[in-house]
Order: structure tokens, then C-alpha cells, then sequence
């Protein structure tokens, strides 16, 4: 009884702890890049303090943020979208087609055999190196994890689940919104959790390659014309972006899945 | 009591609730799958209002043909009529009740939204679907629990829901698929009488298949006996107990045990000898 109201700052110190765990090892790596490049004369490898200093000056203060990460990130989040949407939709018919699936699969197979990058020559020459090329490429690459997940987890889908729908008549988009993609997705989101770090590596390339504009162009540009220090920047930027990115898409995932959450918990609960 | 054991076709005395005319007909149904033979040439009328229980062995093919029934499956031959109109596909006048709650429920609604998803399916209002579940849910004894999730509720519970859902879908017919065999002994006598008091408070049409001969008597007014392969109807038992019954009144009458013994010794195959006078040899 008199544990409970303590029970909130109980908790919140685990998740300090749990905070403090995650974060010992980059802080101090952080250190002892520091301390070991503090007297660096390698015009490769700069001190930490410079790096420090530029990304300050040209990220924050200068403006970086809303000229390439914000780009890169709208980028991003357009092609990863269509992935979802086109690997969901896709996912859900052939899962639910088995027909379809078995006759679809020596051609989504060998597209999905294909490595992403191969397909730059080809998607820069039919599609130019605009935000057209940009968006296909992040969203063709990243299709492939959420597709073939969305296939298992509608094939996966209860057989009286099946008949339930049947037997009340459910019209195909309540069927597909109401049963298929909750049942799938769990599923659908541990694809997805592949495609979009795919997403974010294709949306580098592609930069790199495409048209000048993005975190991906910035730090091809940077090393081109020889400015290593912007160059380091762009890199460390590009860590946190990807960093932040994965703990938005946890919270996306706990939200969608809350009751796959709660009903494991439960079941756990109940086996004690 | 000779009287419960009256010829099958015979219009039951007794049962002056029930309507004569028959709301679904099973007519010369047979399924097999490929050269498998499940069963044959079945022939039964469900009149309006009645409580038909389907008996047999597990493995006699009564789920195979509450599907048919319920329009989840095609009969080889033959055919089921629903109130005048041949079933092809899932009628919208019937309701299905299916064995494992766990299964038949969506975890990841509640119970008030499973409930009402076909009926938001069939665009109805959002003030008549909550009406409708709250109805459903008072019927099957169970308010108070509309925004819980099924795993949070007991199997009891759960199965409850499931027969709110067929409630709420105002069917003229509901069938039940062995709706009881997933729970323990007292949730299942609760579950026996819960339906039965719904049955006679709303005066729907239950067809229930199972494999307890209990159960099959105690509850229905009429118990249709499958056994054999192919599964042919070895009988239709008139069960004249009543329209009151009650766990322990009920299932202590001599004429229970009587007609408890007759269905066994049918699907048991035995040659019936001593009190009980046979006509499962007759013409069919």
C-alpha cells in the first residue's frame, strides 16, 4: 500500500538508469576521440573540437538544418510512405491471394534479389537525377521488407477469423481495415522497421548521385572540394538525424501496436 | 414416455410456440471432399422458432455441414434453403457462433467494436450500432464491459460477447458451432441456460451442434442424430421436456435419461432392446 505512490519516481529512476546505460559507451567514445585527436595535424582526421565547432556554425547557426536535413528529411518520409502504402496494399492482395502470390513470386523475388544501388545507372537515365529518380528509388528499394512481411502476416491471419468475416458479411475495405491489417501488423511493422532503415541509406545514395540539395549531397560535395571538416559534420549530423529517426519510429510503433503490447503483457500477467 | 419418442415428422403437441413452417430445409445435402465422403443425402426441416441440436461423433462432419448451412461452404449436392431462398453464400438472416471465443473475437478491438463491426460493415448509424450492443450485451447478461478488450475478460465472458455479436445482427436464425466445449463445467451449464433464456426471451431460431448428448437434450426441442461414413440422419429425436428447463429438474426426469440413452444407443449403433421402442430402422 504505501509503495504505491512511490511507484512513479521507482520508476522513472530505471528508466534514468536504462538512459544512462544506453548512453555510457557513446559518451565515451565521445571522450576518447576527443582527448586522442585534441592535437591532430592530419589534415584527414581533425580535432573533435573543430568538428564540434563547424557543425555548430554551419548546422545550427548557419542555417544547415532547414537547407539540407529538412529536404532530406521531407525526402525521406515521402518515399518511405509510398513504400508503405505501395507494400502494404501489394502485401495484403497477395497474402490474401494465394493464387496470385504463388504466380507473382519468381518476379518479386528476382526484383527483390536485385541490389538497390545497381539500380541508380538505370533510374538516373530513364527518370533524370530530380526528385523523381529520388523518390522512386527510396520508395521502390524500401517496398521489398514491408511487402513480403505484409504477404506472412495476412497469410498468417486466424482461419475462424476468416469464417467470422464471411459469415457477417464484412465488405472487403472493413475486412482489410479491420481484420488483415490489425491482425498483420505486428508483422507489417517489423518490415517496416527494415525499410526504413533501407530508406534512410537509399536516400543518401541517391543524393549523393541526384541533383545538389540534402545531407547526402552536402557530404558528397564537402569531400569533393576538399573541405573535410563540413565533410565530418555532415557525418555526425547524419548519426543523430538516423538516431533520432529510430527512437520516432519506436514511438510511431508503440502507439500502433499498443494492443499487441497490453494483450502480451497481459497473457504474461496472467501466467504468473 | 412413449410420448417423447414419437415418429420424427410427427408436429410436436407440445410445443405450441413453435410454427410449423419450416424456416431453413436441408434438402438431400451431401459433401465430400474429393472421394471422401463426409456425408449424404441429409434431410432435415428447421422450423421457425425451434432449437435443433445436431448430434454425431467428433469426426462426423458437423462442422463441414453447419459451413453449408451458414453458406461458408458448398454442398456437393443438394442444398440448404433459408426461408425460401436457396443458400449460396452467407445469408444476411443468419448469425454464426463459433467454438474457440479466442479465436472468433479481434483482440485488438473491444467488446462494444466487435460487436458492432458488421453492423458499421452494413452502414449502419453510430447511434443504432451502440444501441444495438447495448441491447446485445444486456441480453447475454454482460454490462459493463464494452470498452474491455476480449483477453482481458474470462472465457465465459468472451464466448458471451461472441453471442452478443450474433445477437446484435438481429438474424432470424443463429447457428452455434460446439459454442460451449472451450469452457469449464459451470461456465458451460450458465452458457446452457443463458441461451436458452435468450431463445425464449427473443424467440430465435437456434440450430447448436455438438458432441454432448447432455447438452444436445437438454437444450433443443428436437435432436437430429448424425453418425456413420458417409454421416447419414439416423434420426430427428422429438425432445418433449418443455419450454421451462432447468439444470438440475430437468436433467433428473426420467424422460431425460430416456431420451439421453436413446440418442446414445443411435449413435453407439446398438441394437435397442427393453424400455425404449426403436424407429431408427424405419424407411429411410
Amino acid at each position: 500500500m504505501t509503495a504505491r505512490p512511490t511507484q512513479p519516481a521507482g520508476q522513472s529512476r530505471t528508466r534514468m538508469v536504462g538512459l544512462l546505460w544506453q548512453a555510457w559507451l557513446p559518451l565515451a567514445a565521445a571522450v576518447a576521440i576527443w582527448f586522442w585527436s585534441s592535437g591532430s595535424q592530419s589534415y584527414f582526421f581533425p580535432p573533435l573540437s573543430r568538428v564540434l565547432e563547424e557543425t555548430w556554425r554551419i548546422w545550427f547557426a548557419g542555417g544547415g538544418i532547414l537547407r539540407d536535413i529538412v529536404p532530406s528529411f521531407v525526402r525521406l518520409i515521402t518515399g518511405f510512405a509510398l513504400a508503405l502504402v505501395l507494400g502494404v496494399a501489394l502485401g495484403t492482395i497477395l497474402g490474401i491471394n494465394r493464387t496470385l502470390e504463388v504466380a507473382m513470386r519468381p518476379v518479386t523475388e528476382a526484383l527483390r534479389a536485385i541490389p538497390g544501388a545497381a539500380l541508380l545507372p538505370i533510374a538516373m537515365m530513364f527518370l533524370a537525377s530530380g526528385e523523381t529518380m529520388k523518390l522512386s528509388m527510396i520508395a521502390f528499394i524500401s517496398t521489398w521488407p514491408i511487402l513480403l512481411n505484409t504477404i506472412e502476416g495476412v497469410r498468417s491471419v486466424d482461419p475462424t477469423l476468416r469464417l467470422v468475416m464471411a459469415s457477417f458479411r464484412l465488405s472487403p475495405w472493413y475486412r482489410f481495415r479491420y481484420v488483415f491489417l490489425p491482425a498483420a501488423a505486428p508483422q507489417i511493422m517489423a518490415g517496416a522497421r527494415i525499410s526504413f532503415a533501407v530508406s534512410v541509406a537509399v536516400m543518401v545514395i541517391v543524393e549523393m548521385f541526384g541533383t545538389p540539395g540534402g545531407m547526402g549531397y552536402f557530404i558528397r560535395h564537402a569531400q569533393q572540394t576538399f573541405q573535410v571538416v563540413p565533410m565530418w559534420t555532415g557525418i555526425l549530423m547524419l548519426g543523430l538525424f538516423g538516431y533520432a529517426l529510430n527512437v520516432l519510429f519506436r514511438l510511431i510503433e508503440r502507439r500502433v501496436l499498443r494492443w499487441h503490447y497490453a494483450m502480451a503483457a497481459h497473457s504474461e500477467g496472467g501466467n504468473q | 414416455m412413449i410420448a417423447s419418442v414419437r415418429p420424427r415428422h410427427a408436429v410436436s403437441g407440445s410445443e405450441p410456440a413453435s410454427d410449423a413452417s419450416p424456416i431453413l430445409a436441408i434438402r438431400n445435402l451431401s459433401f465430400s471432399y474429393g472421394a471422401v465422403r463426409i456425408f449424404e443425402e441429409l434431410d432435415c426441416e428447421v422450423r421457425q422458432g425451434e432449437f435443433l441440436c445436431v448430434v454425431g461423433p467428433s469426426g462426423v462432419g458437423k462442422t463441414t455441414l453447419l459451413q453449408c448451412l451458414a453458406g461458408l461452404r458448398l454442398p456437393t449436392k443438394g442444398g440448404v434453403v433459408l426461408k425460401g431462398n436457396l443458400v449460396t453464400a452467407p445469408p444476411a438472416e443468419l448469425a454464426v457462433v463459433f467454438q474457440d471465443y479466442s479465436r472468433s473475437l479481434m483482440p485488438w478491438l473491444t467488446a462494444e467494436e466487435n460487436i458492432t463491426l458488421p453492423l458499421r460493415s452494413a452502414r449502419l448509424s453510430r447511434a443504432e450500432c451502440h444501441q444495438r450492443a447495448r441491447k446485445a450485451l444486456e441480453e447475454v447478461g454482460l454490462v459493463g464491459v464494452e470498452g474491455k478488450y476480449p483477453w482481458q475478460l474470462s472465457g465465459g465472458m468472451q464466448q458471451r460477447v461472441a453471442i452478443a455479436r450474433a445477437l446484435a445482427y438481429q438474424p432470424s436464425i443463429i447457428i452455434m458451432d460446439e459454442p460451449f466445449a472451450s469452457v469449464d463445467a459451470q461456465t458451460r451449464s450458465d452458457l446452457e441456460d443463458l441461451v436458452l433464456n435468450v431463445r425464449q426471451h427473443l424467440g430465435i431460431t437456434i440450430v447448436l451442434v455438438t458432441h454432448d448428448i447432455d447438452e444436445a437434450v437438454y437444450l433443443s426441442d428436437r435432436v437430429l442424430v448424425l453418425s456413420g461414413r458417409p454421416a447419414k440422419v439416423l434420426d430427428i429425436v422429438d425432445v418433449n421436456l418443455g419450454r421451462q428447463r432447468d439444470q438440475i429438474g430437468t436433467k433428473s426426469l426420467p424422460e431425460f435419461a430416456e431420451l439421453r440413452s436413446r440418442v446414445y444407443r443411435l449413435i453407439r449403433r446398438k441394437p435397442s432392446h427393453g424400455g425404449v421402442p426403436a424407429d431408427d430402422g424405419g424407411e429411410r
